[in-house]
């Protein structure tokens, strides 16, 4: 049976990062805050995964944002509302574990932001005090500020550049915030291995529970190929199947960078002959 | 056994095998199309008629699905190509596919009264025949039985679901599997490499279960996108659960996350489903080094090996910790591999493999091992022998020591009663699980084996599901 899922809307929110809602009736039915799925566009298209965003159960439809970073996500950013996705599985990985837990810090970086997003809006429905700390390269490279305000008590903001909010990371903010007395009960880190590092870094010397969301390099999404494997305390452990969620303390994130790194060479030969199409 | 003893049968009988072409080793190195070629018309026919027809079959016990043997080889020798493929597929709905990858020298094959003087019939490459003879033409669907109006869900498009819902179709219900991947098939597309089973032959095998009205919904996980429960909940009567064993097991040794090393799942889903031999043009891609070393000795290593060196490696050898003669590998994919120049280092063990700054594999540590007494698996045990350790130069590893089932189901499922081993516990006689209407067969049930083994369960599955749907049992 075909079943082809169609793109109903496409906005683009900052330079090469987009949004897509996208028809799938049954993953929107079954989403949970912290799931993924995984997507291939075309006949010869590759696996790769993707966070939800958000979904809308009524009208069976799902959102997604990326990055485009490489050959899929490229080919993902070229398709335009009323056109079809080849493949959609999901919804992947187990959900976020959401309690009220008394105060939560979101820490987001990047397309990170929304993956956050649902996590932050489903911490506030449980009755959480949610402070997000969302950051970007530069301004215009943030997104989803006003989705995050509105799930968040407090939003903080934060640019590399310094064009707007702090000058810095995001888990610089973070630090500030406990020095100056905020007290977490646990913190979300959601972005670039290495952001998520940081902010593992600085709650580490705090003794703060932090959970991070890891996306690594996957096929199937299911537990069947093991490439992303990764090593939480001492283990390894398989994201899709595992995770996506892990204790971000027992993580070695230096591990999970070079795994990331491992098709650079031959991303750049799909990109070049993406470039002569 | 000498000429001149007196035999009961009139007719002297060849004691050899008719042999199958294969593509030579230098050509076939290089491409990923199949190997072994088929037997002609002329071919088939004198090897059928090798068969000597015994009263008392034991080929047919050696079948897991009970295949009357001897009936389609008389039809293939008396040239009733038709009556003789559908002899065949009284029994067996795949055998195109089970002609080519099933282990008959441990089956039928070896029950062969022929092979206790000489060799036995080539049943498998007989099988092979008439399945590719049969698609050479329109596909030709048996009469079903009248609809039921009953409905089963088959989770898995895998040896064992295709069967079951083959069957169930024939007999009237309304069949829907439901396939996690983007195409069915399960092992046979993401697993066996092209150039051991070409997927022009699954796709055509998929169709005739298509053909007998079985629905296909692909990109669905049961456990995530819908539940058991939930599917006996939303009109379906009775669930077969054919998900396999598709979790890749490793070695848990220093070293094991660094690039370059695979799981052979991986490895072969990227190669098989993804096919990324054909990177950049397909957009999957695959790094394969100048030496590559693959874990383990079945057919899924070999598997590997093979595919490793059709993508361009220098130098592809299999690493096994025990001898030759415990390779689980069908001693024929040991042999094809061996023409095409892998080799063999047995009695070694990896213990460390070791990488570069990036990360990505350079070397690995192995131990030299020597036989002691047989374990529980009945074959020797590998000891390590004490300061023997050697270092070999590798940048690609493919690990091929087995998979187990994937946990999803049984995670997701309450009340499905497992084993340690996570594999679904099952009444032996009917396939039915713990719950009530739910069924399951093939690698679930027995941790990894054979297709033939799976397609044997997924069809005693659907006989007792057919028994269970008419009330004739499980009320």
């Amino acid at each position: 049976m075909k079943v082809m899922h169609k793109v109903l809307k496409k906005i683009d929110l900052a330079p090469r990062i987009k949004l897509l809602e996208i028809d799938a009736p049954k993953i929107a039915v079954k989403a949970k805050a912290g799931q993924f799925v995984i997507m291939r566009i075309d006949e010869k298209g590759e696996r790769f995964p993707l966070t939800l965003a958000d979904w809308d159960p009524k009208n069976g439809m799902i959102t997604i944002v990326f990055l485009e970073v490489g050959v899929s996500t490229i080919k993902l950013g070229a398709i335009e509302a009323g056109e079809n996705v080849r493949d959609i599985l999901g919804p992947l990985g187990n959900p976020s574990d959401i309690k009220h837990l008394g105060s939560v810090a979101v820490v987001c970086g990047g397309v990170g932001t929304a993956a956050a997003y649902p996590i932050a809006k489903a911490l506030k429905k449980a009755g959480n005090q949610v402070v997000s700390i969302i950051g970007a390269k530069t301004e215009e490279l943030l997104i989803l500020e006003d989705e995050m305000r509105s799930s968040s008590d407090e939003l903080y903001i934060s640019t590399d550049d310094g064009s707007k909010g702090h000058k810095g990371f995001v888990s610089e903010v973070l630090e500030t915030l406990i020095e100056t007395g905020y007290r977490f009960d646990l913190v979300y880190a959601i972005g670039p291995p290495l952001m998520m590092k940081a902010t593992v870094n600085v709650t580490k010397h705090h003794s703060i529970k932090t959970i991070v969301s890891l996306n690594p390099i996957m096929v199937d999404g299911m537990g069947m190929c093991g490439a992303c494997r990764v090593t939480v305390d001492g283990r390894t452990k398989f994201a899709c199947l595992d995770g996506p969620e892990f204790d971000g303390n027992l993580v070695d994130f230096d591990e999970l960078i070079k795994r990331l790194r491992a098709y650079l060479p031959e991303e750049k030969q799909a990109m070049s002959q993406l470039d002569e199409m | 056994m000498t000429d001149d003893k007196p035999t009961s049968h009139p007719k002297r009988v060849r004691k050899e095998t008719v042999k199958m072409a294969k593509q030579k080793p230098e050509d076939r190195r290089t491409n990923f199309d199949e190997v072994a070629l088929g037997y002609t018309e002329d071919q088939a026919i004198s090897e059928a008629e090798r068969c000597l027809q015994c009263p008392i079959p034991q080929c047919v016990k050696g079948c897991p699905v009970e295949i009357e043997i001897p009936e389609f080889i008389r039809l293939i020798g008396e040239r009733k190509y038709n009556e003789a493929i559908k002899e065949l597929k009284r029994k067996n709905s795949l055998p195109a596919i089970c002609g080519r990858v099933c282990p008959q020298e441990e089956q039928c094959q070896k029950q062969c009264i022929m092979g206790k003087t000489g060799e036995a019939i080539s049943i498998g490459r007989l099988e092979r025949f008439l399945a590719d003879w049969e698609l050479k033409k329109p596909v030709e669907v048996p009469r079903k039985a009248p609809f039921t109006n009953k409905r089963v869900a088959v989770i898995g498009a895998g040896p064992a679901g295709l069967t079951a819902a083959a069957e169930l179709a024939k007999l009237g219900h309304r069949v829907t599997i439901l396939e996690s991947l983007h195409k069915p098939g399960g092992v046979l597309v993401y697993g066996i490499p092209e150039f051991r089973l070409p997927k022009r032959i699954v796709a055509s095998e998929v169709n005739y279960v298509k053909r007998l009205g079985v629905t296909i919904e692909k990109n669905i996980l049961v456990g995530k996108t819908h539940t058991i429960p939930e599917l006996l909940n939303g009109g379906f009567n009775a669930v077969f659960i054919g998900t396999g064993a598709g979790l890749p097991r490793f070695m848990r040794i220093p070293g094991e996350n660094l690039g370059g090393i695979y799981s052979a799942n991986e490895f072969l889903i990227r190669v098989n489903l993804m096919k990324s031999y054909k990177f950049p043009n397909f957009d999957t891609p695959i790094r394969i080094g100048k030496k590559v070393a693959v874990i383990g000795a079945g057919n899924v290593a070999m598997d590997s090996a093979r595919s490793a060196l059709r993508l361009g490696a220098d130098e592809v050898s299999i690493v096994y910790r025990r001898s030759r003669e415990e390779m689980p590998a069908r001693v024929e994919e040991v042999e094809n591999a061996e023409e095409e120049g892998i080799i063999m280092r047995l009695l070694t063990n990896p213990i460390r493999f070791i990488g570069d700054e990036n990360g990505s594999v350079r070397k690995m540590e192995c131990m030299r091992m020597q036989l002691g007494d047989p374990d529980e698996s009945g074959r020797r045990r590998p000891i390590p022998i004490d300061g023997s350790e050697f270092i070999i130069d590798v940048d690609t590893v493919i690990i091929a020591i087995g998979r187990t089932p994937n946990p999803i189901i049984q995670k997701t499922t309450e009340g499905l009663e497992t084993t340690k081993r996570n594999t679904v516990v099952i009444d032996e006689s009917t396939g039915e699980t713990s719950i009530k209407g739910v069924y399951a067969g093939g690698d679930i049930v027995t941790g990894e084996a054979t297709v033939i083994s799976a397609m044997g369960a997924g069809k005693r599955a659907a006989k007792a599901i057919h028994e269970y749907l008419m009330g004739k049992a499980g009320t």
